[in-house]
């Protein structure tokens, strides 16, 4: 009897044992990830870089200026698109749970977050590069969009669907319209797990390159124009780092370390600022 | 004797084919304490919601038959309109946790987007917490958040909320069943002083309570309003069978 539960005992302390190795074998690879491109991009990083455009092949120096304004710029303007457009489909879904078009709504939303993300870039190229007969920083922004919506509209009504009825009941018995229940009351309340899935949604994008290859292409100079093709910083990477250039190359890699900083400082930010707006029900 | 302030005619309400309450009528006299009672599922919060439209909130929840406010049948009314008229006081305490206590109090006009002067809101304010009992315990923190309150405050908070808006009606459903002995009382004082302003219809599980603070006391069954009678007559000298078994705990 003793044996056997000593057995028993020993079976768990092995498998927690496992657990433990496993979690570290998870984190490993990842740490390994991050502090190689810290090394590789840390050395190219310094003022000149962030303030000046890149130079012609054979020049050294040259920075990434132009791609870190196009990707503030490709993705504050994806976000006007698919922040309200996103919030307010996601209030329609929390809502009505139980119409027909919610149905299919949510259904969509699900294919749409496994649709590829260059076959969305395929899609704006045919429907928008093609017609208007020029890549631009527009288009760019149009194919974001759509993959950050999925994930707006999931937390979205994710968050809302957890708020309890009796707020809203409240809200109604004191005579408030529909609109300025939610406006005034439903999506106050559930503003943190909104504005995380907003945060989420934007760091997800911010290192996407396939939708952007057909759509805002790239441009080795600064611009502004949203309707001229833009550089961003996953295109500059994706641009330099595949030409014969050595150059280009370190170019690529303190991009890439630029890019994994805004991604982790973006987390970092969703982490306080959902905290600090949490509403205790 | 009094005027009337809502009667119902022929009322029913549905959960889908549910028929929770079943053809009642019933008047209620203004400035009066009313009390609702009734086994637990008889339909008393299914009544009480349909009095301020709120039941068709539910999905698949239907009613007809009218209920009268004043001359006014209150299906024909905007249900906005009705609801600022008829307040209403959940069971469980439901305060705004993203308002402070202030905001909650002037909720109904706030969130209605309603402008008033300052010297108004913290008029409305002081009057409205003073009358629900509950001033002297939070006016040094009027900007905290309501919902750090304790239940029977935060229920008092709603109380508050509710006579902001100066409803003509109060509908109260167990207010105090989630409270203690004391809050329970001062709410009971409260609804003793209410009774001036507002016609007030109150659910309630306790005899006892029902006794103490309501005129009259309408008692449902399956559905169906049973015995409607003055509180005294009714607990001394009930008519109905099923009236003196509840009275008598014959069941529940
Ligand atoms: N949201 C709902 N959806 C479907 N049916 C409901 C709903 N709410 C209540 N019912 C049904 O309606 C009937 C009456 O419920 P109601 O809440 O009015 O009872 P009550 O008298 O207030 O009971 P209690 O004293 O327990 O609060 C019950 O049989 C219940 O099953
Ligand atoms: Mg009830």
């Amino acid at each position: 009897m003793n044996a056997h539960i000593k057995y028993r005992i020993g079976k768990s302390r092995g498998f927690q044992a496992l657990t433990i190795v496993l979690a570290c074998a998870c984190v490993v690879p990842l740490i390994a990830i991050l502090a190689y491109i810290f090394k590789e991009g840390i050395t190219k990083i310094n003022w000149h870089f962030f303030t000046n455009v890149p130079k012609p092949v054979g020049e050294p120096g040259g920075g990434i200026a132009n791609a870190l304004l196009g990707s503030v710029i490709v993705i504050s303007v994806a976000s006007l698109i698919a922040i309200p457009v996103g919030i307010l489909c996601g209030i329609y879904l929390s809502e009505n749970k139980t119409t027909k078009l919610a149905y299919w709504c949510g259904l969509c939303v699900d294919v749409l977050q496994g649709v590829p993300s260059i076959v969305i870039g395929i899609i704006a190229y045919f429907w928008l590069v093609k017609p208007f007969g020029s890549f631009s920083a527009l288009s760019g922004s149009i194919a974001l969009s759509i993959m950050m919506l999925p994930i707006v509209i999931r937390s979205t009504e994710e968050t809302l669907k957890l708020l309890p009825d009796s707020l809203k009941e409240a809200a109604f018995a004191l005579g408030m319209p529909f609109h300025r229940v939610i406006l005034k009351v439903i999506v106050p309340c559930g503003i943190s797990g909104i504005l995380s899935g907003v945060m989420l949604s934007v760091a997800r994008i911010a290192g996407e390159t396939a939708p952007l290859l057909f759509t805002a292409f790239g441009n080795p100079y600064l611009s502004v124009s949203i309707t001229k093709p833009m550089q961003t910083l996953p295109l500059l990477i994706f641009n330099y780092a595949t030409s014969p250039y050595n150059d280009w190359h370190d170019l690529a890699w303190g991009a890439s370390l630029v890019l994994l900083a805004w991604v982790l400082l973006l987390n970092i930010i969703t982490k306080i600022t959902t905290r600090k707006w949490k509403v205790q029900l | 004797m009094e005027s009337t302030i809502v009667s119902t005619k022929g009322f029913n309400a549905y959960f889908g084919t549910n028929h929770v309450v079943k053809d009642v009528n019933i008047d209620i006299p203004q400035n009066n304490v009313v009390a609702v009672m009734g086994p637990s599922g008889c339909g008393k919060t299914t009544f009480l919601r349909c009095i301020n439209r709120m039941h068709e909130l539910i999905p698949g929840a239907t009613a007809n038959g009218t209920i009268m406010l004043h001359n006014e049948n209150v299906y024909d009314m905007h249900p906005i309109f009705v609801r600022l008229k008829i307040g209403m006081v959940f069971q469980r305490p439901n305060p705004f946790p993203n308002l402070s206590i202030y905001d909650n109090v002037i909720a109904g006009y706030k969130l209605n987007g309603i402008k008033l002067p300052k010297e108004e809101k913290d008029r409305i304010v002081e009057h409205s917490l003073t009358k629900s009992a509950l001033w002297n315990e939070v006016k040094d923190a009027l900007h905290k958040k309501g919902n750090f309150l304790s239940g029977g405050q935060q229920q008092r908070l709603c109380i508050a909320r509710a006579i902001a808006m100066e409803p003509e009606v109060l509908l109260l459903d167990e207010p105090t069943s989630a409270l203690d002995p004391i809050s329970t009382s001062s709410i009971e004082a409260l609804l003793h002083d209410l009774k001036k302003n507002y016609t007030l219809i109150i659910v309630t599980h306790n005899m006892q309570q029902a006794a103490r603070v309501s005129d009259r006391t309408a008692f449902f069954y399956l559905g169906e309003l049973v015995e409607y009678d003055d509180t005294k007559k009714m607990f001394t000298n009930p008519k109905d069978t099923r009236t003196q078994n509840y009275i008598t705990g014959r069941f529940s």
